[in-house]
């Protein structure tokens, strides 16, 4: 295989997740010729190609691709910090618990005061189940130990969420709180994007500071140090890194799982299994993988929309199997 | 000119004192050895001497600074440390992984300058490994890889390497070149502080020998005035011969004596 810069790299991955935003564009019960989308694009085209293209069409796609590219980096950098391949937001629970952190909100009524107040639930939900496992991952140097209490963290908030169901006060709240577990990203505008940018704008930024630190910790924590890496920090970072990005993601799109895991690993040989090179293209892959998986939810012929979430479950959860069975020794 | 001093150290991990008063001075050019039984400290003083290891009481200096004030980059500028375990999370190119020894000099991820490239092709050669530099670390031989391990130790060039069993894993000839290496280090005017259990070796290259039974130092010398039937004796608890031929001891372990002390702590 020829060795790609990372720049190049970068470049045919952005190319690629470019042209599935364009194909998101162009798909739908409508669909739209590419002269058709310039001119929305441009503003020149039909009234109804434009509301289509802006207010429909755009937002959901780059809500697609930004959660696909938070949960992407989420997993990347997790599962450097815990040097485990299978660490990631929807499997250890994360997920789960920054949508229970929303759906409290809206059984609450607290949403009513303000839409962001389920976005701020939703991260300090992630944030909180991230260092909870974090804890429990630098007490117990078994990876096999914190996939297990990840899996006992997804349950736990999964119950909560059930009890929520179950108490849920009228039809109209269980049809809410049933959509943040499902997780789509139909109907999104760019307000809610707007919203939820600037926590994952934070959050890649505390990731990005600290990615070098992931390389060093391939070698261990104790060597990492003698590296010079400062431990609590990078820690800090990536705990408070992922839980603004998943939970920005959950709160824009409820919860979607596997991509942290799936997109991460197909670009890990690609970089030569640099933690930190696999940043970028696993955001720019994650993206894309939503982006498409998206486009698929628009095709599939079904009486209800399908959605986003059980499309990237019924995709995921295999893959997240083959990977699992497929670990190399030394993980074990 | 650089310096090591640890004075009257007492450590303890989980609740168990692995380190009792110890002292220890490593100075420029000077290659030290730590010697002991298992569980005798040994490790526990090279992790107090990186900060690794908290102390319970007495002092770390390097270079006449205080270690907690120093960063950790400005330590890992000042020390290369080897451990005596080498995880490899992923498996990561040979290049890339010694080049994680220049990380305390910075460079954005994935970047190196060309003096840092150049100093990492330097260690590979040295290792004997440059043509390996493209391969996965799951790709190599035990040997091979502890031999990458070591040139990432090297490509740091710090004014001190600390090494834990830094011959492991090695074949006599690969065991004789790192040890070489490391006293070439040393003869460079830098100061090299190693952990050995292989005695022979230890004494063939180290200037001193440190001796650590149950977390208190019992001897800190040359090796001929140090490695003697006597001590090894009293810190191993066998009887043995030793012999020095043309400077390097040939040891000939006799007969097991029955245990006596207290069970090692650490």
């Amino acid at each position: 295989m020829t060795d790609l810069t990372d720049r190049q790299l970068l470049g045919i991955m952005g190319g690629i997740a470019l042209l599935s935003i364009v194909c998101a564009c162009m798909i739908g019960s409508t669909p739209m010729s590419v002269s058709r989308m310039i001119s929305a694009l441009l503003m020149t085209g039909s009234a109804g190609d434009i509301i289509v293209l802006w207010e429909i069409r755009l937002p959901r796609a780059l809500a697609a691709f930004l959660v696909g590219a938070a949960l992407a980096i989420s997993g990347a950098s997790l599962q450097g910090l815990l040097r485990n391949p299978l660490a990631e937001p929807g499997v250890l629970g994360v997920s789960a618990s920054a949508s229970l952190g929303a759906t409290l909100t809206l059984f609450y009524g607290l949403a009513t005061f303000s839409p962001i107040v389920p976005v701020f639930a939703a991260i300090s939900g992630a944030v909180v189940a991230t260092a909870f496992l974090a804890f429990a991952a630098f007490h117990n140097a078994s990876m096999t130990t914190l996939i297990l209490i990840g899996v006992g963290v997804s349950s736990f908030a999964g119950g909560l969420m059930a009890l929520l169901l179950n108490l849920a006060p009228n039809p109209f709240s269980l049809a809410e709180l049933i959509s943040w577990t499902l997780g789509s990203v139909a109907n999104r505008s760019h307000a809610d994007i707007l919203m939820v940018l600037p926590f994952i704008v934070i959050g890649l930024a505390l990731i990005l500071s600290i990615r070098r630190n992931l390389s060093a910790l391939s070698l261990g924590e104790n060597t990492a140090q003698s590296l010079g890496v400062n431990l609590r920090r990078t820690r800090l970072f990536v705990i408070i890194g992922t839980g603004l990005m998943t939970g920005a993601s959950v709160a824009i799109a409820g919860a979607i799982g596997f991509v942290g895991i799936v997109a991460p690993h197909l670009v890990r040989p690609l970089v030569h299994y640099d933690p930190a090179r696999i940043i970028w293209p696993s955001a720019m892959l994650g993206g894309t993988m939503l982006v498409l998986a998206d486009i698929g939810v628009r095709l599939i012929p079904t009486n209800a929309e399908l959605r986003l979430g059980v499309v990237a479950a019924l995709i995921g959860a295999p893959l997240f199997i083959w990977i699992a069975a497929n670990l190399r020794r030394t993980h074990d | 000119m650089t310096e090591v001093k640890l004075q009257n150290i007492t450590a303890r991990k989980v609740g168990k004192t692995v380190l009792e008063n110890v002292n220890l001075n490593l100075k420029d050019g000077e290659m030290v050895a730590i010697v002991g039984p298992n569980g005798a400290g040994k490790t526990s003083l090279l992790e107090v001497t990186l900060g690794l290891l908290p102390v319970t009481t007495g002092s770390v200096q390097i270079n006449r600074q205080n270690l907690s004030h120093l960063t950790p980059l400005a330590l890992a500028q000042q020390v290369a440390y080897l451990p005596q375990t080498r995880p490899m999370a992923w498996p990561l190119r040979v290049f890339d992984t010694v080049a994680l020894g220049r990380f305390a000099w910075g460079g954005p991820a994935g970047k190196l300058s060309i003096t840092d490239i150049s100093i990492v092709n330097e260690a590979l050669r040295a290792c004997e490994i440059e043509h390996l530099k493209e391969r996965q670390t799951d790709q190599l031989s035990g040997g091979e890889l502890a031999r990458v391990h070591f040139a990432r130790t090297l490509a740091g060039q710090t004014p001190i390497l600390i090494a834990d069993e830094p011959a492991n894993a090695l074949d006599p000839k690969h065991q004789l070149q790192i040890m070489s290496l490391l006293r070439r280090y040393a003869t460079a005017g830098k100061s090299v502080l190693i952990v050995m259990h292989d005695l022979s070796l230890a004494a063939r290259y180290a200037d001193r020998l440190i001796w650590l039974k149950n977390g208190q130092m019992i001897a800190d010398g040359t090796p001929r005035e140090t490695l003697t039937s006597r001590q090894l004796e009293q810190i191993f608890e066998v009887d043995a011969e030793v012999t020095w031929k043309n400077d390097m001891p040939v040891i000939l372990p006799t007969t097991q004596q029955q245990s006596s002390t207290r069970s090692p702590e650490a």
